[in-house]
């Protein structure tokens, strides 16, 4: 009943602002944010090498994360200067198909796996100190899912291939998840489940592929919901919030910290297939964290400055991006220059 | 029809008042976990501890889940191995060794256990093995044999009959009772008599039975099958023996430790323990039985283990379920050589806590 009268209220909310439109059509006569790429910044031994670069994080102290699909999923560190530091998590029992890599504030590394369904946290040594899901169990064999079978609800703690993991300041844990179902979970720091919010859909507070996420200094929740084309934002109790559309399938999201936050939005709908797809995406939205659109970058390719499928993306500083590419195989380091409009914006910042 | 109703709500809230007041009434023991116990090599992770246990020279085995288990194509099967590894600590967790690297049986583990002559045991439920390895660290024998393939299934509709309900093993036994010998179906737990004589608990699949084997691995008997009768068994989940040779059978699915002599005749059953899931009897001059209990399918809401005298009476519990230290997520196996001194392995958490309870 509280939900219904709770639904019905935002509906009208929906309706009276235009930030909600319902209109996928993307955003026009958006400014173009110039931009350089670093070349060959991360330095590989070689024995080594990166497969679909999945996930990209910094930690304090400017060293890169690497969560990659190589010939196994595996985790590599760099350092600032992007030579090759070690590799983390070897031969993991959490690791099977790569989704994203975090950093907290504690500067510990946090994996997602979308292939063992688990959420995985590593002290800044690189030992596991907690897992969230748990892997099915390899005894249970392969078993045929019939077509058009119904999907179970889903459970506190199985999670049904997750894509991304957040924090709040009281160190709540925020996982979306993901591919199978179709909800963000709120757990607190050590891992027990609070609450969820979200079902499969195209309503409001529904969602259909939530495929990243990244929350703001007051523990708003930004879901990218990839296939119903919008970022969703839910308060830290996981109630809705807004819409923001007009920026294309959401693939990637990142909120940069520091007093005046930016919320990063990729377009990355797949660029090697239709030149339809080709010619329209690729590229990466700088907003306000109110939704107003400050400028876009990039397009669609496989070349340096190009985006060849990007699959997140690290703004700890954010004019220095580091972006993971899923069809280039490669981390980018995106050094954004300032322009009129945003080198006010940076002033703030300092 | 009102007054039967009423009368079951009765039954139910008297069961319920019983079982409370059994609850309550358990002694709470305090213990502590050391912090940071198992020192691991940077390029070696634990995953899901599945066993651990020590010889008599303080020497600690872990059998866990970690990397992937690897599936090669062969037309319409799959053949997998990989998926589980051994490794021994010094009596400090100084890192020692791995023993059997790649073996053909490591691919789910389930169970370690070390013997009286300091063999190392584990049990594997994804090869249907139990591999017997000499204290040097070599293979000695093996029991049962590792399916060759898998081949993709298609689930039953629910409600189909018998589903679930296990083989007879296509001698005309009940369900569960399994064939003859060392076929097992996702095997559990492995523990001896005096003699040398070995018992399987098998286990987690279609079969719900003990076996018993020679100290040369012929097989003997086995006993049980699927059921809530006394002598049968609703997933045999862990097994232990006594000085006497007694084996008690952790049958996890009827809430229940049931208590046999070496030929399988039930001598007595004890419950008010939760849901059992893997047991360990201490080796002094007085034993002493520990039950772990885990209520819940992913280890955050209900856990305990409980220590009892070998008669079933319960002297106290201790431990809840969780992440943090001093909890217990998905504890899937005991190690109890020194009185108060335990190893628990847990599934959930992907580690091993030492515990040493605070006796009076």
């Amino acid at each position: 009943m509280c939900r219904l009268v709770l639904g019905i209220f935002l509906a009208a909310v929906v309706g009276a602002h235009p930030v909600f439109a319902q209109s996928k059509a993307k955003a026009e006569n958006v400014p173009e944010i110039q931009y350089d790429s670093v070349p060959n910044f991360v330095k590989l031994p070689p024995n080594l090498y990166l497969g679909e670069g999945i996930g990209v994080a910094t930690n304090s102290k400017g060293h890169v994360f690497v969560y990659t699909r190589s010939g196994d999923t595996r985790l590599f560190e760099f350092d600032q200067t992007g030579a090759y530091v070690r590799e983390l998590g070897q031969g993991l029992y959490g690791f099977e198909f790569a989704h994203a890599v975090r950093v907290d504030k504690d500067d510990n590394i946090w994996a997602v796996d979308e292939g063992t369904n688990m959420v995985i946290k590593f002290n800044p040594e690189g030992r596991v100190v907690m897992v969230i899901g748990r892997r099915p169990e390899a005894t249970e064999g392969l078993v045929a899912t019939p077509p058009g079978a119904p999907t179970p609800p889903p459970e506190p703690y199985v999670f049904s291939r997750p894509t991304d993991v957040g924090w709040d300041a009281a160190g709540n844990i925020f996982v979306t998840d993901g591919y199978g179902n179709s909800r963000v979970v709120k757990f607190d720091k050590n891992g027990r489940f609070l609450k969820q919010a979200g079902t499969r859909g195209n309503q409001t507070g529904q969602l259909n592929l939530p495929h990243t996420m990244a929350m703001d200094a007051q523990g708003n929740v930004y879901v990218g919901d990839r296939s119903n084309v919008r970022v969703q934002v839910f308060d830290n109790d996981l109630n809705f919030k807004a819409i923001y559309d007009g920026v294309g399938n959401p693939w990637a999201v990142c909120i940069s910290p520091g007093p005046h936050q930016y919320l990063f939005v990729s377009n990355s709908l797949p660029d090697n297939g239709l030149a339809q797809y080709r010619d329209t995406t690729g590229e990466i939205y700088k907003m306000e964290l109110d939704g107003t659109i400050i400028g876009k970058f990039g397009k669609a390719g496989k070349q340096l400055k190009e985006f060849s499928t990007v699959h997140e993306i690290d703004c700890r500083n954010p004019n220095e991006l580091f972006v993971a590419e899923i069809t280039a195989w490669r981390i980018q380091k995106i050094l954004l220059r300032p322009s009129p409009s945003t080198a006010a914006g940076k002033e703030e910042d300092r | 029809m009102t007054r039967l109703s009423c009368l079951a709500v009765l039954l139910t809230a008297g069961v319920l008042a019983a079982r409370l007041s059994a609850q309550s009434s358990v002694a709470a023991i305090s213990f502590d976990s050391a912090p940071n116990l198992l020192k691991m090599p940077a390029d070696i992770h634990l995953g899901e501890v599945a066993g651990v246990a020590t010889d008599s020279k303080g020497q600690l085995f872990v059998y866990t889940r970690t990397g992937n288990p690897t599936a090669g194509l062969g037309n319409s099967r799959l053949f997998t191995h990989g998926g589980s590894r051994l490794f021994q600590f010094d009596p400090k967790g100084t890192f020692v060794r791995e023993i059997g690297q790649g073996v053909y049986a490591f691919l789910f583990a389930h169970a370690v256990r070390v013997d009286a002559q300091d063999n190392v045991w584990i049990v594997d439920e994804g090869s249907n093995q139990v591999v017997k390895f000499a204290p040097d660290g070599r293979v000695l024998m093996i029991l049962g044999r590792k399916p060759e393939a898998v081949t993709i299934r298609v689930p039953a509709p629910e409600n189909a009959a018998g589903a679930g309900a296990g083989r007879g093993g296509g001698r005309g036994g009940p369900a569960g009772s399994g064939g003859a010998g060392d076929q097992f179906a996702r095997p559990s737990d492995v523990a001896w008599d005096g003699k040398g004589n070995i018992f399987v608990a098998d286990g987690h699949g279609t079969n719900a039975r003990i076996a018993k084997f020679e100290p040369g691995g012929r097989f003997l008997k086995s006993w049980g099958s699927r059921g809530s009768e006394p002598g049968q068994f609703d997933t045999p989940h862990s097994i232990a023996t006594d000085a006497q040779g007694n084996v008690y059978v952790a049958d996890q699915g009827n809430k229940r430790i049931q208590v046999f002599d070496g030929d399988g005749t039930v001598k007595s059953q004890i419950t008010g323990i939760g849901v059992p899931t893997t047991l360990c009897i201490s080796r002094g001059a007085h034993q002493y039985l520990y039950s772990s209990h885990t209520g819940d399918a992913y280890g955050m809401d209900d856990a305990a283990i409980y220590k009892l005298e070998l008669d079933g009476r319960v002297i106290g519990k201790f431990g809840s379920a969780g992440k943090q230290m001093k909890e217990l997520g998905l504890v899937n196996s005991i190690d109890c050589r020194t009185d108060n001194e335990l190893y628990v392995g847990e599934l959930s958490n992907w580690r091993v806590q030492k515990l040493t309870l605070r006796v009076r």
